[in-house]
């Protein structure tokens, strides 16, 4: 049961429209429950007793910070289901996530510096966490590049899945570079050992943040991957009638 | 699992394993030149050339700040060691006895000659009414 339901799930098409399907239930929730979150955060609770209100922010740094790895790990793991089990759809949601990846880094490298004016006094450190996290940034960028530098879609693929794979572990040293070296940016406050060090009035909209975020941003790589999947495979009779 | 895919599943590990270990060969190689400051008690032990720019940080020691006008001197410490810092600028509003902070500048005559400082501050995230409260 299970293995016919993956092996239907990971045909192309069959994927296109299940998504279809869920794509506005996803959507219209979770930038619900972004927008209370904000809302929450931004205007119901209270300032922070040594930032004011410039921690705000956290609202929005957090949430792309949190998702920009996250994406990373996803398509490490879509890279090995491609090598190992050669799934076509796999290697398609590899390069749609790419971009998706650097927009959401791009915005935690931004929210993190428009947050350093007003509490570090600057914008931009060469410490640790802010380094990991720009090569990340590059790291997104180069793999568009070098997918779309080959005329060969099948050898893309392959060459994409190995230097995802290998430029995973940059993901640790991001997540640990807060621990193991002396940084401007603090270390984490959300940990799974110990009890988070921010107040819960200020903690229930932040995970309401994050969840919503993420929410979105999975909405954006549904509508990356359908294009993805239409450019891929449109000499495919279904997509003719599709589109 | 069939053979072939055992086989790919080995290189896939075995892509993850290399790049791992090559990756913790660089940091280690690296070590602590990856730090982005220095703290008092380095500063010392290391003793440091007089005109090379370098960072300092720790915490501003309680009681330790004069102000004359824009000109401050303080004392960073990371309570072992303290230093002295003399600036003369605007420093973040974040900048307060006993908390975090971080100046580029000279060491010179066993006082940092500062020309920029930084705020540094930690991962608690609380309302100001319960601070007062505790």
């Amino acid at each position: 049961m299970i293995k016919k339901f993956i092996h239907q799930f990971a045909s192309p098409k069959t994927y296109l429209f299940q998504v279809d399907r869920a794509y506005p239930y996803i959507f219209y929730t979770s930038l619900s429950i972004y927008l209370v979150a904000l809302f929450w955060g931004l205007f119901l609770t209270s300032e922070d007793f040594v930032q004011g209100n410039s921690y705000r922010i956290i609202y929005l740094h957090v949430p792309a910070s949190f998702i920009s790895q996250s994406l990373y790990l996803a398509m490490a793991f879509a890279s090995a289901i491609f090598l190992i089990w050669k799934v076509k759809l796999s290697a398609y949601l590899v390069r749609s996530i790419a971009p998706i990846g650097a927009i959401t880094t791009f915005i935690a490298l931004v929210s993190g510096a428009i947050w350093g004016i007003p509490t570090w006094g600057t914008w931009w450190a060469w410490d640790a966490r802010i380094i990991s996290t720009l090569i990340l940034f590059i790291m997104y960028l180069g793999l568009i590049s070098l997918h779309d530098s080959f005329t060969d879609n099948e050898k893309a693929d392959k060459f994409l899945a190995i230097l995802v794979i290998v430029g995973s572990v940059n993901i640790p040293i991001i997540k640990m570079s807060v621990e193991w070296w002396s940084t401007l940016h603090q270390t984490a406050s959300i940990t799974v050992t110990e009890k988070p060090a921010i107040d819960p009035s200020m903690l229930y909209p932040l995970f309401g943040s994050i969840i919503g975020f993420t929410g979105i941003v999975f909405c954006l790589v549904i509508l990356s991957s359908k294009l993805q999947i239409l450019k891929r495979e449109k000499n495919k009779s279904w997509v003719k009638d599709y589109v | 699992m069939k053979a072939i895919r055992k086989k790919r599943l080995t290189t896939v590990l075995f892509l993850l394993l290399t790049s791992g270990l090559g990756t913790i060969l660089i940091i280690k190689a690296l070590d602590s030149n990856l730090d982005f400051f220095f703290t008092p008690s380095e500063i010392f032990a290391e003793d440091l050339p007089e005109n090379k720019r370098i960072k300092v940080g720790g915490m501003v020691l309680e009681d330790s700040v004069e102000r004359d006008g824009t000109n401050i001197v303080f004392q960073i410490t990371d309570y072992e060691e303290s230093i002295e810092v003399e600036f003369n600028g605007i420093v973040p509003d974040l900048f307060k006895e006993g908390s975090g902070v971080v100046v580029l500048g000279y060491l010179f005559e066993g006082s940092i000659k500062a020309e920029k400082v930084l705020a540094k501050h930690d991962e608690n995230y609380m309302p100001p009414s319960l601070d007062i409260e505790k």
